[in-house]
């Protein structure tokens, strides 16, 4: 299958990106790894008339700590999150969630950048950065803005970026709080069918579901449990208040046992660690 | 069009090509470099496994142009003239294969878990060939295979 025809730019710099996206504005798409993006393309759900590829922008992959905070650039590959000693031992949230996306040849070649800025509600990645409480940096022709995971997620395929905006880093707070990810794999394309990710806090924690619902979300009933004791028990309100997607792979009900499953695994998990 | 030069197998190979054009179309259709196999076309089957730059892809899920100036190794670039890669060797010698239309994706990936892990446990062999699928044999044989030139390997 080939993708419909485009015009294809190769950036140089940050700079030179945003220029391009000015330019050519909604008939452009931007090329991070290409792992979320060329599949639509070549199914033909997408078929953007110009494609950006930050592909040789120098100093976009990095992977730095700083005053507390770890610094991925957008262009930073999945094996490369994974195994990066800096963020194994300042976010091991996001290490092992990382190290579960798709498969290795996925994970060599698709970005942290790229997949957030997709924001498939079956992606892995959104979870960890809800349940770190982990930020966006969105640059702009302005200048740039820090956006929380919170913020960001807005619905399926749709984030707060802005037309003409780039996510050039994610910003993760250092923690070495107990954490965990439990994620039931689709077999053939390793999304997650349910996914839920879990960083405890000095009380309670931030818990995060992906797959289930139409775009990633914290899990308020199961946080506000935990919060007030509950231990793994908290896993019993993972369905509370959440809008399940009825599919080919199962109806709400299912779903919603799915929730519960998963989460008290994480939880299970997460809390023999502390 | 675009210029673009990929060194595939050690080769440099220069052409213009159409941006929409997939590394494994490049390969097969330009190179006729046919051991890459086209399976799902959907970035989930792995039939389609080259290196690029050191490290395991899906040539189905790259444009060529993003290759463009790097170092591609197919399944064509493994054995020595007419010696076969300990991989090739132990696919063959452990029944790894059946139809082997996954076989060139399953060694590319295997040589970049080698490359990485030269002993690795049955584990990580699976976890390795997590992207590889296999319809006719099952996996046995295969994780098998892959012990035994990961063997070989360490006596070469």
């Amino acid at each position: 299958m080939y993708p419909a025809s485009f015009a294809y730019h190769r950036a140089t710099s940050v700079s030179h990106a945003l220029e391009l996206l000015a330019t050519y504005g909604d008939d452009a798409k931007v090329l991070a790894g290409g792992h979320s993006l060329l599949p639509v393309m070549k199914l033909r759900f997408a078929a953007p008339a110009h494609l950006i590829d930050l592909g040789r922008v120098p100093g976009m992959s990095g992977i730095t700590e700083s005053g507390g905070v770890v610094t991925i650039g957008a262009m930073a590959r999945h094996a490369d999150v994974a195994s990066s000693a800096v963020v194994r031992a300042k976010a091991p949230l996001l290490a092992e969630v990382a190290g579960h996306i798709g498969d290795p040849m996925i994970r060599n070649m698709g970005t942290i950048g790229g997949s957030l800025a997709h924001a498939d509600p079956a992606a892995d990645l959104p979870a960890a950065m809800l349940a770190l409480g982990a930020s966006v940096v969105l640059q702009g022709k302005g200048g740039s803005r820090t956006v929380g995971a919170d913020q960001f997620f807005v619905d399926t395929f749709q984030t707060a970026l802005g037309a003409g905006e780039l996510l050039v880093a994610v910003q993760v707070p250092v923690s070495s709080a107990a954490c965990a990810y439990a994620k039931h794999p689709d077999p053939a394309s390793g999304y997650a069918i349910a996914g839920v990710a879990i960083q405890l806090g000095a009380s309670g924690g931030r818990v995060a579901l992906t797959g289930l619902a139409p775009r990633p979300m914290r899990l308020a009933a199961v946080e506000a449990a935990l919060a007030a004791g509950a231990g793994a028990a908290a896993a019993d309100r993972a369905a509370d208040g959440v809008e399940f997607i009825e599919d080919a792979r199962g109806s709400a009900a299912y779903k919603a046992n799915l929730a519960r499953v998963f989460t008290q695994r994480a939880l299970t998990a997460a809390l023999a660690r502390k | 069009m675009t210029q673009i030069t990929i060194t595939v197998n050690g080769k440099a190979e220069t052409r213009d090509v159409e941006p929409r054009t997939l590394l494994v179309h490049f390969l097969r259709e330009e190179l006729r470099l046919t051991g890459t196999h086209v399976g799902c076309d959907t970035s989930q089957c792995g039939a389609c496994t080259v290196h690029l730059d050191g490290r395991a892809v899906k040539s189905c899920t790259v444009l060529a142009v993003q290759a463009d100036g790097g170092a591609v190794t197919t399944i064509e670039g493994m054995a020595r003239g007419e010696v076969m890669h300990p991989l090739q060797a132990a696919f063959k010698e452990e029944h790894g294969l059946q139809c082997g239309f996954c076989t060139p994706g399953m060694i590319m990936s295997a040589a970049d878990l080698l490359a990485r892990t030269p002993q690795p446990t049955e584990a990580e062999i699976r976890g390795a060939l997590e992207g590889n699928l296999c319809r006719c044999t099952g996996y046995q044989n295969i994780v098998r295979a892959v012990q035994t030139a990961a063997r070989t390997m360490a006596k070469a």
